[in-house]
């Protein structure tokens, strides 16, 4: 996985409550590897028509957000399945940044797992920092700094955010998570042992 | 004295490998049950080098791909989509899994066959790469959905890192009322607390009006906690749980059973325990409820109207309000049991089980359907238990389609899709835009009340098509 650096960029204000997965990357889709390249797909039918040409009314396709690698959303961004292709497509596509005052928790969790870092921010300074970026379409600069955790926006928007600092600290490095968790191979040895002593019901039943 | 403990906090203490000192917790794995959706973690595996490090602990069986019209692979036409569901039995084979196939009378809707093989037991941490694994909370296990990377890292480690959440006791009191059922209350909650409510949480529901549904209603609530926001759903063990777990093939026997009564009898949430939210609903106010937007929380009782945005003062949650009746092709103020039907799925993890597709005939018995409907048993075994009880001929004399088990028109990967502009009645989860297909507009209801809407071809309060049920 790729280190998260500081991301400066035009920010999308996406005003919609409870945008789930089925939008973001439509089921018809996830058959395919993640090698195919998920951003093609990314808001399918809400970003192009079915013969492909894109639709001008959404915002992905307006001008100056084509560039935009932060989305400013609102609660409950990306509920739904737990489909991981949804952060694949945003990914792919070029986002790094998302924040809402609420996520699905499993595309919460998905996102770390793929290098986008996911940023919850109470509904008022959410609100605060969504409409000054629609109020400075062209200058809507946001600036995420994952190091300090800090989030600075346009006419003076600046705030702090939490994270897990395992998290953070993966993301950071880049770590993989499966590399971390070998590295307690034998405290996970030593549970397995005790929990199939004391659970032996568990144990492999001929069926 | 130790603090009382909550049935959730039991069973994640139960599995807490190692506590790191900012929270995250590192979680042993009790169950990993796989689908063909799955694949991507077996390539990562193969990739990597590593080895599947449970193959005791993992289960899988096809459903999101498979067709429902035939058992016969061949049938997918996409090479890719074919290899999804074809390249399980390899997969099975090379990690030693235990499988059950196209060909297995057990093959079934994972979150079906969980249950019923007795592979999901109180007191386990159960993942699934599927967001309704919730379901599995039904019998008192913590069981949550989980990503792709996660169901890799779980596949070569059997742990997950998690930071403990939040917890929410829901309790609905007194009883039900005829034909009020475990649907009507999770869409009645979800519509009370919204789709974000449970964001953060894990859900334990209590309450009269829960302890008094069968297994299958539990598993029906519990499935859609995620539609809640919640992380998982579940009920505490009582002995309807020991009852449905006894003599199912995974399940103890003999001395273990007893050996995991004692552990089960353990479980469930002391007096005096605190949960960080609490919520209560009456069971006896709650009549059958059907969605009308594109979120499981525009959800309301069926002699209700269809909102208007007119009456919202908020101007952004107007327009998300007017684009909802926009999708769905509704007016404001319609009577809800005035909006028409075109076609009616009856399946699903959520509605599939045997007492779903008993409450869809008996209320298709002796009648016809006006639109096209189908049902979708949840197992290869239920459809064998629906034709033994003689179901399938009610539904088929109806003019209803029966089916092979699966996915279908949940998720319509496997091709079940509604057209452009068609309106179901779905017993599934998520009516969300696109969901059954592109400009396909859901709502989602009970079996009984699809089965009423596929006779009426409109919607209808099913208890005036039963007497006795009258409101």
């Amino acid at each position: 996985m790729k280190k998260f650096n500081t991301v400066r960029s035009i920010a999308i204000p996406m005003g919609t409550p409870n945008v789930d997965t089925d939008q973001i990357i439509p089921a018809r889709f996830l058959w395919h590897p993640q090698s195919d390249g998920y951003g093609k797909w990314l808001f399918n039918d809400l970003r192009l028509n079915e013969d492909g040409s894109p639709k001008p009314g959404f915002i992905l396709n307006q001008s100056p957000y084509q560039d935009a690698t932060i989305i400013v959303a609102d609660r409950n961004f990306g509920c739904g399945s737990s489909r991981e292709h949804a952060v694949w497509a945003l990914i792919d596509y070029g986002f790094q940044v998302v924040i809402a005052s609420s996520f699905g928790d499993i595309f919460y969790n998905n996102s770390f797992k793929q290098g986008l870092l996911p940023i919850v921010l109470p509904e008022a300074l959410l609100i605060r920092l969504r409409e000054a970026v629609e109020r400075n379409p062209a200058h809507g600069h946001v600036t995420v700094d994952l190091v300090a955790q800090q989030i600075e926006g346009p006419e003076g928007f600046k705030i702090g955010f939490d994270i897990d600092p395992f998290r953070k600290k993966k993301l950071l490095e880049g770590l993989d998570d499966i590399a971390v968790t070998l590295t307690f191979n034998d405290q996970i040895s030593l549970f397995e042992t005790n929990y199939s002593q004391a659970m032996p019901w568990l144990l492999p039943k001929a069926v | 004295m130790a603090l009382a403990k909550t049935l959730f906090e039991k069973i994640w203490d139960r599995h807490t490998i190692l506590q790191q000192s900012d929270g995250s917790t590192l979680l042993h794995i009790a169950r990993h049950l796989v689908h063909d959706g799955s694949h991507a973690g077996f390539r990562t595996l193969r990739e990597r080098g590593l080895k599947l490090r449970r193959p005791d602990c993992t289960f899988g069986t096809p459903d999101h791909y498979v067709p429902t019209t035939t058992r016969d692979m061949a049938t997918i036409k996409e090479e890719g989509r074919r290899n999804v569901v074809t390249s399980m039995n390899a997969n099975a084979k090379e990690f030693g899994m235990t499988m059950f196939g196209l060909d297995d009378i057990r093959q079934g809707i994972i979150h079906v066959v969980g249950p019923e093989q007795g592979i999901s037991q109180p007191g386990l941490v159960i993942v699934c790469g599927d967001s309704h694994t919730a379901t599995h909370g039904a019998l008192g296990a913590l069981a949550f959905g989980i990503g792709a990377s996660e169901v890799t890292h779980v596949m070569a480690t059997q742990t997950l890192w998690q930071t403990k959440p939040k917890s929410m006791r829901i309790t609905v009191k007194g009883q039900l009322t005829a034909g009020v059922t475990a649907k009507d209350v999770i869409l009645a909650i979800i519509a009370k607390i919204g789709a974000a409510g449970g964001t953060g949480h894990v859900i334990e529901y209590a309450g009269s009006a829960i302890t008094g549904l069968s297994m299958e209603g539990r598993m029906t609530l519990c499935n859609m906690s995620i539609e809640a926001g919640a992380r998982a759903g579940m009920v505490a063990p009582d002995e309807k749980t020991y009852a449905y777990l006894k003599g199912r093939p995974y399940a103890p026997s003999g001395k273990a059973w007893d050996e995991a009564m004692t552990y089960w009898r353990s479980l469930p949430t002391e007096a005096g325990a605190t949960f960080d939210k609490e919520i209560e609903l009456d069971g006896d106010e709650i009549i059958p409820m059907m969605t009308w937007g594109t979120s499981p929380e525009e959800a309301g009782p069926i002699n209700g109207v269809v909102p208007d945005p007119a009456d919202i003062s908020d101007p952004e949650k107007r327009e998300a309000l007017q684009h909802s009746l926009d999708y769905m092709g509704l007016k404001p103020g319609m009577h809800f049991t005035d909006i028409t039907v075109d076609k009616v799925f009856i399946g699903s993890c959520t509605n599939s089980r045997i007492e779903d597709i008993r409450a869809a005939a008996a209320v298709v018995k002796g009648r016809k359907a006006k639109i096209w409907a189908m049902v979708v048993p949840g197992s290869g075994l239920i459809k064998a238990q629906a034709e033994a009880e003689g179901l399938d001929k009610i539904f088929l004399d109806a003019g209803f389609e029966w089916r092979y088990s699966g996915c279908s028109m949940c998720v319509g990967m496997n091709g079940d899709l509604l057209n452009e502009g068609e309106r179901s009645a779905s017993t599934s989860n998520r009516n969300f835009v696109g969901r059954q297909g592109r400009g396909a507009r859901t709502h989602l209801v009970s079996p009984a009340m699809a089965a009423a809407a596929a006779i009426c071809g409109h919607f209808v309060d099913v208890r005036t098509l039963n007497p006795g049920q009258e409101p």
